[in-house]
């Protein structure tokens, strides 16, 4: 027995069966991250102003990481054109840059950015104590400019063992810039480089603050999403590689000889899937490092 | 399909010299395990489903002895129930832990792992590409994933039962914060607790019905027979389809919520816990900052489209038994495609009414209550199509169709109860008490699974190649229809009286469930009850020994098409061989020509030719269309 139409359209509905599945499939995923972006939007618009962070991730590395994205979105659909030529060799090669892409990225965002977060730290001062760290936060100063005030302070945590140890009563921190000159005019707006924290520590006691953490998922709203969001549209990138791997075995190999439009139908379905992960990153980047 | 294995060595004797084994012969495993074939498939889903059921029911069974007879030991069974771990049943007593487990799971498995699988993923396989000519689904190894994710997922929420402090106790709808701050610390497991599992096993569900809901809509699409056009289809099809929508497009916001209630679990995030949470005395360790209301909204953003996936596919059984059995064609039939298809739009947009208590603000609640009043006019649409489809027809009593005419005034029911649930001020006084209970179950219990017994009964034949017993049908038949009113129709009575659906006591130790309706008060309305729901379940034992026994012993089909029937599923051998028909079908005409004047028979299959000279003007006859 054989399915009709996986490898030619159907003459009524213009569509062999594979391109209607992963477009019902992208719809679902819609909903997902539509899901998701939601909570974005919900627990941002309950943020009191000034709990919501800005500038905490590196502009520079997720645009270049963006720009990997978009040029193996490019090299999906030429492996793909390839294949549709008939020309096995190129579309090989343009299958494995678009792999090196995916595995970049994910080598970025899982071996560099996410592992940076785990080491910095952020202590969030009590309502009530705010005016005690008047020179780490500057808040005078930004309410003469007309910001909203700053509640955290953040930097390398100088004795990582205060955060477990109930005897120690203070976080030494050594400072983030923001925190270590908060009325320069330079730090109202999030920098677009990354500036290491300074050597200047800042002692905050642990009565004070309301909550502190690395930042880890647990830290704050931002960081739950950014880290529940990031980490499920990296699986899908991880899921995209594996594909295209796959798409590179012997295994299809053998499918190309025997039947090359079918491969090229399976390359078009994985490439409809990559372009959908990277519309999601499109999403993923403003909302998280520019917004 | 990966038929093209042992091509060398049939190749002598094969007729089809291209790989194709139409009768290639599969082993044990293949063919009835981890099979790729849709009816098999449907079978599976169908038992799991069944037994699922069965189970769901039994905790309720056990849940209405507690209710009835607060803090009493239940008789013998009592102490068996131990093997659920020291916190469940000591001395025959139910603890309020255990009491609340039972409910949560109880809800879960009969939406998540009895109804749906049967109704949607049973019925949805075994049938709509026998009714719309299909050799199989589009993707026939993701079918089979979608079952085994599914078992998976099922596995997972029995195995929940015997963790350290037992399955998950806040209720189906698992509302945070208290979701997220129970079942933590102490002698919990961080991973291996109710919840967290319940978490885990909802995911692989969800994986489960996506997966089936690409395969149904892209198979409805893409594999109907030629000439089966659009409004030829059969409603069942229809249904079907639309409810696959719902599953594809409602499941993956709950997905999402579901994810991070699981960081919130295992990850220590916000995401549903808002600041300066107080538990038992002490202030929450979290960073906070996140919105309980967000977990309603997207839990029923899928919760609502949900309960149409549930009605949707016993109305399309309905449909189909009903005309099979008035001898007529179905009423409005256009009517009841365009209903379904608004009902599937519209139910994605009333869902905040599960909500009139959060206090989301009086706009919101007016759109919401604007939609909900909305979506009755297609429910109407379809039920008063089929009253009408009745009128007039030579209607056979089959044990089907007396399932089905059950339908009707039960969904009737069920129906017109919710509508005061949709106005805010008259929910804000019945809101979580017996009242909804009753409601919905008025739906999904005498409804939906009404709706699935007969269309077990209805597709047996084609399944077996037997019929089921007639007489033990009936036996099957009233009891449970008497019982699923002396059970719910009380508690009408008691959720006017105000009494709460999460009383552990049943009651017993509040006020105002010692007023009287009827005689009795509230809380002793809990007896005949409780003695309804168990005599429901002896009532079930008809069937299950009938459902086994007819397997071998039933009386065999007379034919193909035993019941008469129109569709495409009787053109098709009884057990269907893999890859279903002997010739492929074409369909020439609409899905119910019963009656056509001038025949000697009174049905007229999908697949007979338009006569010379036949009057065509049903609108459903269009001309042939070949694909």
């Amino acid at each position: 027995m054989e399915i009709p139409y996986t490898v030619v359209a159907r003459r009524d509905t213009g569509v062999w069966n594979a391109k209607v599945g992963i477009w019902l499939f992208l719809a679902s995923e819609v909903m997902l991250f539509g899901g998701l972006f939601s909570a974005y939007v919900f627990l941002r618009l309950d943020a009191g102003p000034g709990d919501w962070p800005h500038g905490v991730l590196n502009v520079p590395v997720g645009t270049f990481n963006t720009a990997i994205l978009i040029i193996s979105s490019v090299t999906v659909v030429l492996a793909w054109a390839a294949l549709k030529m008939r020309q096995f060799t190129r579309y090989r090669i343009y299958m494995a840059i678009t792999i090196l892409c995916g595995v970049v990225f994910l080598v970025v965002k899982l071996g560099y950015e996410w592992p940076q977060k785990y080491v910095h730290f952020g202590a969030r001062i009590k309502e009530s104590e705010l005016a005690k760290y008047e020179k780490y936060l500057g808040n005078q100063h930004l309410l003469a400019e007309g910001f909203a005030p700053r509640k955290e302070i953040t930097g390398h945590l100088h004795n990582p063992q205060a955060l477990h140890d109930p005897n120690i009563k203070e976080y030494e921190i050594a400072l983030d810039p923001v925190n270590a000159d908060p009325t320069n005019k330079k730090m109202d707006r999030p920098h677009f480089f990354y500036v290491p924290p300074t050597e200047k520590i800042g002692i905050v006691e642990k009565a004070d603050v309301e909550y502190a953490n690395m930042f880890l998922p647990k830290h704050s709203s931002y960081f739950a999403t950014y880290f529940t969001i990031t980490g499920l549209h990296g699986a899908h990138v991880l899921a995209g590689v594996l594909v295209f791997c796959y798409m590179l075995l012997p295994a299809s190999t053998r499918l190309y000889r025997q039947n090359p439009e079918h491969l090229a139908n399976r390359v078009e379905v994985a490439g409809l899937f990559w372009h959908f992960v990277d519309l999601i990153w499109i999403f993923v980047f403003p909302l998280f490092y520019l917004l | 399909m990966d038929t093209t294995t042992h091509v060398g060595a049939h190749a002598a004797h094969d007729p089809h010299p291209h790989g194709e084994h139409p009768h290639h012969e599969l082993g044990f495993w293949r063919k009835y395990i981890f099979s790729t074939d849709h009816k098999v498939i449907g079978i599976q889903y169908g038992l799991c489903g069944l037994v699922f059921l069965f189970l769901g029911f039994s905790l309720m069974m056990m849940m209405r002895w507690q209710l009835a007879y607060p803090g009493q030991a239940l008789p013998v069974i009592g102490k068996i129930l131990n093997v659920f771990g020291p916190g469940s049943m000591p001395d025959g007593k139910m603890t309020p832990e255990f009491y609340n487990s039972l409910g949560a799971m109880h809800g879960t498995i009969m939406i998540f792992l009895g109804i749906v699988p049967v109704a949607f993923a049973a019925f949805g396989n075994f049938v709509v590409p026998l009714q719309i000519g299909a050799p199989d689904m589009t993707f026939p190894k993701i079918n089979a994933a979608s079952f085994w994710a599914f078992f998976v997922g099922g596995m997972i929420m029995l195995f929940s039962f015997f963790v350290p402090g037992g399955a998950a106790k806040t209720g189906w709808t698992a509302y945070t914060p208290l979701s997220i701050i129970t079942d933590q610390g102490g002698t919990y497991d961080p991973v291996f607790n109710g919840q967290t599992l319940w978490l885990i096993a909802f995911i692989f569900l969800i994986t489960s019905s996506l997966l089936g809901a690409v395969n149904f809509i892209s198979t409805i699409i893409q594999l109907r027979a030629p000439g089966l056009t659009w409004m030829r289809l059969p409603f069942f099809v229809w249904a079907q389809f639309v409810t696959a929508f719902l599953l594809l497009l409602a499941f993956p916001p709950l997905e999402s919520a579901l994810i991070m209630q699981l960081m919130d679990r295992l990850a220590g995030t916000s995401f549903f816990l808002p600041s300066g949470l107080v538990v038992n005395g002490t202030p929450l360790h979290v960073s906070g900052g996140g919105s309980p209301l967000l977990w309603q909204h997207l839990f029923w953003f899928l919760g609502h489209p949900e309960v149409y996936v549930l009605i949707l596919p016993a109305m399309g059984i309905v449909a189909e038994i009903i005309a099979n059995n008035s001898r007529k064609p179905l009423w409005g039939y256009k009517s009841l495609v365009f209903a379904a298809l608004v009902l599937g739009f519209l139910s994605f947009i009333v869902w905040a009414h599960h909500m009139w208590l959060t206090g989301m603000g009086t706009a919101v609640s007016a759109f919401f209550q604007t939609t909900t009043l909305i979506i009755s006019i297609p429910s109407v649409i379809i039920l008063s199509a089929f009253f009408i489809s009745l009128w007039g027809g030579s209607i056979r009593f089959t044990v089907p169709m007396l399932f089905a005419t059950a339908f009707l005034p039960m969904f009737g029911i069920g129906g017109l109860t919710g509508i005061p649930l949709a106005f805010n001020s008259a929910d804000l006084y019945l809101h979580d008490t017996y009242y909804v209970i009753a409601h919905f179950h008025y739906i999904v219990a005498p409804g939906t699974i009404f709706g699935l017994f007969a269309g077990i009964y209805y597709w047996y034949p084609k399944a077996t190649g037997r019929m089921m017993n007639e007489f033990w049908g009936k036996v099957h038949f009233w009891p449970s229809f008497i019982c699923m009113n002396l059970i719910f129709l009380p508690m009408f009575l008691q959720g006017m009286l105000g009494m709460h659906r999460r009383w552990y006591d049943g009651g017993q130790g509040w006020t105002l469930a010692g007023d009287k309706v009827w005689g009795l008060s509230g809380f002793q309305w809990n007896q005949p009850i409780s003695i309804a729901a168990w005599c429901m379940g002896l009532a079930q034992i008809p069937f299950i020994i009938n459902f086994f026994w007819s397997m071998r012993h039933g009386k065999k089909a007379v034919s193909d098409n035993p019941w008469e029937a129109t569709t495409l599923e009787w053109t098709a051998p009884n057990m269907p061989p893999h890859g279903n028909f002997v010739t492929p079908p074409v369909a020439y005409r609409g899905p119910y020509e019963y009656s056509l004047p001038g025949r000697d028979r009174d049905f007229t299959m999908q697949n007979e030719p338009i006569e010379p000279g036949e009057q065509v003007h049903h609108p459903s006859t269009e001309p042939v269309l070949h694909a």
